[in-house]
């Protein structure tokens, strides 16, 4: 984002829709910024005239703890929702690591980490959204309670969209009762599919799994008891240390602002496939391996963007795709961050609807301003 | 020579004779889905055998302008399938293969008329199923379950049909076809996936679906607690969710609806319940068998007076089978009824009911209540005697109870969509803007305002308007709406 850009730090959501109308009237484009953390994802944004920081929408609106529902604006830390809510045993049901990380950033950026592999991802968990569009528009779409099919679901439309539809200003999200027990298994192995689906096959259901190269993490989450139980039951079938906390380093990006991270899926099924993929074409990444999710993170230097367009070609056989999900500006300038993208004419007329003139973050996503 | 008449040539010259309907009588047929309480005789009907047929008769409508209702199996309860009698009803009900069954991917390839249940009994053999399970699961088809994001009592734990579909292949408004996510997770760009779920058929057909299968898990338990009151009851539900206990689904049922159930399907539900509970309870043997002995305990603590534990499938069937022939039941008690489907927060649950009793009581007519009570969802069915003159009166009773829920915060739809029937209610959840703004999806995919129109939007918009209006122009600083750095 250019350095001259003005930045806007709105304290409510009025206001934060005065703003963009004026900068409609204006016809100055903008960029929005949450904590920040996750500046290097997503394609190079184009300087914009404004850069408006959700920051000052730090309201945690309602917390209807009977109703498992938390309704927050958009610059609330993720980390102080799972704090407010932890009183009542609860939590959100996502964990991506970024520290800092708002709300809004996370539901714009689809952010994930390894419990998805229970709970999903931000798509999931969102059931009411409150969006500011280009021209200041206040929407919402969705409602409060879980269950609802009113309406077309625009929290989906906005969940990862880097803010190229226009500005998430409130969210309302499901949440989930914390598991009073966490047991880890953690198994050295070169064959963490085939390990993965050995863990299936004893009949417990974790809650998350990642294999960082060369160990498997299995995460069981429930009551003692049965937490304890699913836990040993892995340990008959694949070998391993038990452990009531995750070990260090679990659920982190095998990258850093410096380096490049590759974000690669793939059917369920080709596991090992997409990994050798990866190996292949980039024999130095660090890996992190969300098992039974069908993602590879994968942690490479800017020069191994060379070997991008042959990975891409051996996971589009796996049925997946390969995104440069975070890199230095430098990096990946010249690089195709998204590859092909499927029906991306319907997603170019989705933008030309909702913002017309191109002004929210330009060049951050697949569409065209 | 009409639009429609040109359609219909079109249509003949191209497709086999069997598949293009034009007699009146067979026509009249497709008149409703499964709210039969409104009827529109479709202009035209073709029956699809391939994405080819949807794309050619799409493609057609949008060269002539003409209207287009895509129809599963007519399940639906609001009227979503209702057809135009200047447009034509393409039945999809024919693309019933399953396309792909992959295990390995968890992952199964349909075409939209699969019937829900089907899909199901072809991944069991697998070790896993279909979740998503709608009461019709029976008769209703995939296609139908995507267009109206469809749920059921097992939703509480395990989502909607939203959180169930990866990938689809659609039909698009203009006759061209698109495919959209795939196997994989996170497909790259807009989650269009997410937003053709639950779009009720106006942004085009879907003609394939590639869906999640889960695994079976290892074991299930169900238990049916009795109680006095349906207060008490509702109780148990709460204390059950409190305690971090996250069952597979959680249906009430109260005293009008047990009668219903006993005329009809014979269930034997325990006599002299004011209400009765099922809990489902799923997963892991261990953790299973740990929650179980607390749903007894907190069902106890609420005052349920008999809990029965289903000792085998066959028994859980019987438990199921009251509760979800409970709609169909309640014309053994009633000559006519109408199922209402409304969402609220679950702590509202004691309030609502009471409201719906004084509400119905006012009215002089019946109430039987039926609901997903872990996620709020209320069915209540309206009983009346359209001999009697008592129509007008139900739905009266019928709008007022939707109305509560939005009163309690709520949504006039959980699962059954706003279709036809609730069209007139979203204004009442939403402001004329929410509806413009969601129109823009709408605009996207379907300019022409040619796929299922009238459905969901009170208010078509025209496409190219913005929405909202624009205020005069303000400097920033000077309306100090926005601290500037």
């Amino acid at each position: 984002m250019a350095q001259t850009a003005e930045l806007f730090r709105p304290t409510s959501i009025d206001r934060l829709a005065e703003m963009l109308r004026t900068a409609s009237d204006d016809g100055r484009s903008v960029g929005i910024r949450g904590a920040g953390s996750k500046e290097t994802w997503g394609g190079v944004g184009a300087p914009v005239d404004a850069v408006l920081s959700t920051r000052g929408l730090d309201r945690i609106v309602e917390h209807a703890a009977g109703d498992l529902v938390i309704t927050v604006e958009a610059g609330v830390a993720l980390a102080d929702v799972q704090r407010t809510v932890a009183a009542a045993g609860q939590w959100l049901a996502l964990d991506p690591p970024e520290p800092g990380a708002t709300v809004g950033g996370v539901v714009a950026t689809a952010a994930s980490g390894p419990r998805r592999l229970r709970y999903g991802t931000p798509r999931d968990l969102l059931i009411g959204i409150t969006v500011v569009l280009a021209d200041g528009t206040v929407a919402k779409s969705g409602g409060k309670v879980v269950k609802n099919v009113a309406g077309y679901d625009l929290g989906k439309l906005f969940t990862g969209s880097f803010g190229t539809l226009g500005v998430i200003a409130e969210c309302t999200f499901r949440l989930h009762p914390r598991q009073p027990a966490l047991r880890a298994v953690s198994t050295p192995t070169h064959d963490p599919a085939e390990r993965f689906a050995e863990v299936l096959a004893t009949g417990g259901e974790p809650a998350a799994a990642e294999w960082d190269g060369t160990t498997l993490t299995t995460v069981f989450e429930s009551i003692e008891a049965a937490a304890d139980e699913q836990a040993e039951r892995a340990i008959l079938a694949i070998g391993g240390q038990l452990s009531d906390a995750v070990p260090p380093g679990f659920g982190a990006r095998p990258w850093d602002a410096t380096s490049v991270g590759l974000k690669v899926t793939h059917r369920l099924g080709a596991t090992s496939d997409a990994i050798a993929a990866v190996r292949s074409a980039t024999p130095n990444a660090r890996l992190r391996v969300a098992a039974g999710s069908g993602v590879v993170l994968a942690g490479v230097g800017a020069d191994d963007l060379g070997a991008l367009d042959s990975l891409r070609k051996s996971i589009a056989a796996l049925d997946g795709q390969v995104v440069v999900a975070s890199a230095p500006e430098e990096a990946k300038r010249d690089v195709d961050v998204w590859g092909p993208v499927r029906g991306l004419p319907v997603m170019q007329r989705i933008k030309e609807q909702f913002d017309p003139d191109g002004r929210m973050c330009p060049g951050r996503f697949v569409v065209q301003p | 020579m009409t639009a429609l008449a040109e359609l219909t040539s079109a249509c003949l010259a191209r497709l086999k004779g069997s598949q293009v309907i034009t007699e009146p009588a067979e026509l009249r047929t497709y008149e409703c889905d499964g709210l039969s309480s409104y009827r529109s005789t479709p202009g035209l009907v073709v029956l699809a055998d391939s994405t080819d047929d949807v794309g050619y008769v799409v493609a057609q409508c949008a060269a002539l302008n003409v209207p287009f209702v895509a129809r599963g199996s007519g399940t639906g309860l609001s009227g979503g399938a209702l057809p135009r009698t200047d447009g034509v009803l393409i039945v999809t009900s024919r693309l019933n293969r399953i396309v792909r069954l992959e295990p390995d991917d968890e992952r199964a390839v349909v075409e939209p008329g699969v019937i829900n249940a089907n899909l199901t009994a072809a991944a069991a053999p697998h070790g896993f199923y279909y979740a998503p399970d709608p009461s019709s699961q029976q008769v209703c088809s995939i296609g139908g379950n995507v267009a109206e994001n469809s749920g059921g009592a097992h939703c509480l734990k395990y989502g909607f049909t939203a959180h169930h579909v990866t990938g689809l292949e659609v039909v698009l408004p203009d006759g061209s076809t698109e495919r959209f996510g795939g196997t994989a997770p996170d497909p790259v760009g807009y989650d269009v996936v997410g937003a053709l779920v639950g779009s009720e058929g106006t942004l085009g057909v879907v003609t394939e679906a590639t869906v999640r299968l889960l695994r079976t898990p290892q074991a299930v338990q169900t238990v049916l607690a009795a109680f006095r009151t349906i207060e008490a009851a509702g109780d148990a539900v709460s204390a059950i969710i409190s305690a971090g206990v996250l069952p597979a689904a959680i249906e009430l049922m109260d005293a009008l609806a047990i009668e219903a159930a006993e005329a009809a399907v014979h269930p034997g539900y325990p006599a002299g319940a004011g209400a009765v509970l099922i809990v489902e309870l799923d997963g892991p043997r261990c953790e299973v068998e740990a929650q179980l002995a607390d749903v007894e305990r907190l069902c106890g603590e609420a005052g349920a007076f008999e809990q029965r534990i289903a000792a085998d499938a066959a028994e859980r069937g019987l438990i199921w089978k009251g509760r979800k022939s409970a709609f169909a039941a309640v014309g053994r008690i009633s000559p006519d009824y109408i199922v209402q489907d409304g969402v609220i927060p679950r702590t509202a649950l004691a309030d609502v009911l009471q409201a719906i009793d004084e509400v119905a009581g006012e009215a002089g007519l019946r109430v039987a209540n039926v609901f997903h009570a872990g996620d709020g969802n209320l069915h209540p069915l309206v009983l009346f005697d359209e001999a009697k003159g008592q129509t007008e009166r139900a739905e009266e009773v019928s709008n007022r109870i939707i109305e509560l829920c939005l009163d309690h915060g709520g949504s006039i739809t959980g699962e059954h969509g706003v279709g036809h029937d609730k069209v007139v209610h979203m204004g009442k959840m939403f402001s004329a803007v929410d509806l413009d703004v969601m129109q823009l999806v709408r605009c996207a995919f379907d300019p022409q305002g040619i796929s299922n129109p009238g459905k969901i939007f009170p208010t078509p918009r025209l496409c190219g308007e913005r929405p909202g209006k624009r205020s005069g122009v303000h400097p920033l600083q000077q309306a100090g709406i926005a601290e500037v750095f």
